[in-house]
């Protein structure tokens, strides 16, 4: 498993990446975390449908979409937020889908970032025919879908993994191992020693890294990005992480692990290990963190107020987009809701 | 204009679809060194080349989603499942990706592609060959349902399925396959999705159908006008968005209705119909709406397939009795 910073700050080996750029990944972590828990907080006042936090996450998917071209496609699941962020979906619109809303489904154009997936699985696939598309057109674009280790067991696995061999698509397969599916524990979901190994049956490469190293996601991101673009095919990544929260705020982890080991994993704090790496280069201060968070903390307030001020759906609106012209049937029922 | 079988002009239909937007790939299971199980695609991988015809592996998920993909990415996709009943391991996309990307990005992200069906009984097919589930599929907001039974309707309501902004689940009746011959015109056309199709005009009763049980009915009508009936048939077409109002107009003409279709009975676009005729046309009747269907069962083997699907003998029983009422 790739490392490039250990836990406490230090590097191993060398760092490829410059101090600027590391102070950029950590501010981004910053604000993605301080949206998290905004989120869980609004979910708590009842302002925020079912949340599903990314707290732990942050390297993971900070690290594969800082990878990524603005113009590469993302199609990533309900709790790939600070992924989809990266990737250029703004914030408001994300608050703006969990206030259950479909307009926060609707990327802005220029963002090619799909709406997330909630059905588990189905959308890797997507990823497959996103950049299946885009090597006919020769556009170089790649196309990354992210999914937890649970997807890995639903037959779309299967057969996006082996749809995307076959045509040696330009395809990112990014795992987030985060250690369980809801309640179900890793080692149970498959009898795989990784599932980074998998990628062997399917004949493409399989990489594992640490999932709370922002560096080393984004240089094993980056560089199964550029075998895509380079007509070198698909990859599947392995980021072992681990959900420091719920499923969802409607999930009670006591259940079915012990908080013991959630204790270690925040000694493996993608954020903190960061933190410490800039402090012994002489790039973080206290001053500099508070600047952070507050920055961090007015952009996403601002987003908030975005996403609530939106005008209440209209009814015509849900038939509306059914289809690009309403049916005959939905014009019906247009009148009909309308009376 | 050339005499056409309706698979010879479905073949036709997505050659010029091939030749006349760059966009337009097509992929399936042996579709491309074969021309499919039923040769729909014959010829097209040689003329069109390897990257506009691709054999899939044997997966009607990842074909399906994998289509979906490349039509949120711009291109016009016509996917093609071998068998209706083969369709289901890819209902998962169908009806939570496919039909739903767009409402779930409020447009900006959206389906324009094409999943064409072999589906219907009536060949002595192995189980899961012979299916007629359509309302199933007519059932889902999102997605189209068409369904041709001519070919000069398969060749212009395939080329309109192919333009259409929204994915059409596009279903070819296997029994019509080799056993109408008409003139298509070749040069480029489309049918619009939706209207139905007044195949013949009559003022004392009203069959309603569509697919392969559009034969069985013109065979019903002509003898019932032999008997002296003057029978209007529909050909219904397009079952999602399903034409309510060619329905209610015919039906307050002749004030009789029956639906042919062969899907099991409960649950199927026959209750649609006589749902709309009932909601719209009551007044108009003067007997029930009576449907003529396949039964509550699995599609039997080749040798129950008799007891199982609707013939013009059972058509004309039923017409004749909502004749007489």
């Amino acid at each position: 498993m790739l490392t490039l910073i250990s836990p406490d700050g230090t590097v191993p080996d060398r760092l490829p990446f410059t101090l600027e750029e590391m102070r950029r990944l950590y501010a981004e972590m910053v604000e993605a975390r301080t949206y998290d828990h905004k989120c869980m907080a609004m979910q708590r006042q009842g302002r925020l449908a079912t949340y599903a936090p990314f707290e732990g996450q942050e390297a993971a998917q900070i690290g594969a979409a800082a990878a990524l071209r603005s113009d590469d496609w993302v199609a990533a699941t309900y709790r790939d937020a600070a992924l989809m962020w990266r990737a250029g979906y703004p914030w408001s619109l994300l608050v703006a889908g969990r206030t259950g809303d479909e307009r926060g489904g609707q990327a802005p154009e220029g963002v090619n970032v799909l709406p997330p997936s909630i059905t588990v699985g189905g959308h890797m696939i997507h990823a497959v025919g996103l950049a299946w598309a885009e090597a006919l057109n020769g556009t170089g674009r790649v196309a990354l879908t992210s999914f937890g280790d649970g997807a890995t067991s639903e037959g779309d696995f299967h057969e996006a993994m082996n749809f995307a061999a076959v045509y040696n698509t330009p395809t990112v397969f990014l795992c987030q191992n985060n250690g369980f599916a809801i309640s179900y524990p890793r080692a149970e979901q498959t009898r795989s020693q990784s599932i980074a190994m998998k990628a062997d049956a399917y004949g493409m490469p399989g990489l594992l890294v640490d999932g709370n190293d922002v560096a080393a996601v984004l240089d094993v991101v980056g560089s199964a990005v550029g075998r895509a673009r380079n007509g070198e095919g698909p990859t599947l990544i392995e980021a072992v992480t681990y959900r420091l929260g719920p499923h969802t705020t409607a999930d009670d982890p006591g259940r079915y692990r012990d908080e013991d080991e959630a204790v270690g994993w925040r000694e493996r704090d993608p954020l903190e290990r960061v933190r410490l790496l800039l402090e012994r280069a002489g790039g973080w201060s206290p001053e500099w963190q508070a600047e952070l968070e507050t920055r961090a903390s007015d952009t996403i307030e601002e987003a908030v107020a975005m996403a609530e001020a939106l005008p209440p759906p209209t009814a015509e609106e849900m038939l509306v987009r059914m289809y690009e012209q309403p049916t005959t049937l939905i014009e019906a029922q247009l009148g009909e809701i309308g009376q | 204009v050339s005499e056409l079988t309706l698979a010879q002009s479905l073949n036709g239909a997505l050659a010029t679809a091939l030749e006349s937007d760059e966009r337009v790939v097509l992929l399936g299971e042996d579709i491309g060194r074969t021309g499919g199980v039923f040769r729909i695609t014959d010829g097209l991988r040689d003329k069109y080349g390897e990257n506009r015809v691709f054999d899939t592996p044997v997966a009607e998920s990842g074909i399906v989603g994998a289509a979906l993909g490349m039509a949120i990415a711009g291109m016009r996709p016509v996917a093609e499942l071998q068998f209706l009943g083969f369709s289901y391991p890819a209902y998962d996309q169908i009806i939570n990706h496919v039909a739903r990307i767009r409402n779930r990005s409020n447009h900006r992200f959206t389906a324009p592609l094409v999943i064409r069906v072999p589906f219907g009984g009536g060949i002595g097919a192995a189980e899961h060959h012979s299916e007629s589930t359509e309302a199933i599929y007519a059932h889902i907001p999102g997605l189209k349902v068409v369904v041709p039974s001519t070919p000069s309707d398969a060749r212009g309501l395939l080329l309109a399925a192919i333009e259409d902004p929204d994915p059409v689940l596009f279903l070819e009746p296997i029994r019509l396959y080799r056993a109408v011959k008409e003139d298509v015109p070749e040069l480029y056309y489309t049918t619009e999705i939706g209207p139905l199709r007044v195949e013949r005009e009559g003022n004392d009763i009203t069959l309603v159908s569509w697919g392969a049980m559009m034969k069985e009915t013109r065979a019903a009508a002509s003898r019932l006008e032999e008997s002296g009936a003057s029978v209007e048939v529909l050909d219904v077409r397009t079952l999602s968005p399903i034409d309510a109002d060619g329905i209610v107009r015919s039906a307050t003409k002749t004030g009789r209705v029956v639906v042919v279709h062969e899907a099991p009975r409960t649950g199927g676009m026959g209750a649609e119909v006589a749902a709309i005729v009932q909601e719209r046309a009551l007044y108009s009747l003067t007997a029930p709406v009576r449907r003529v269907t396949g039964w509550d069962t699995v599609f039997p083997l080749k040798r129950s397939e008799g007891h199982y699907l609707p013939n013009a003998d059972r058509i004309v029983r039923v017409a004749q009795q909502t004749l007489e009422t």
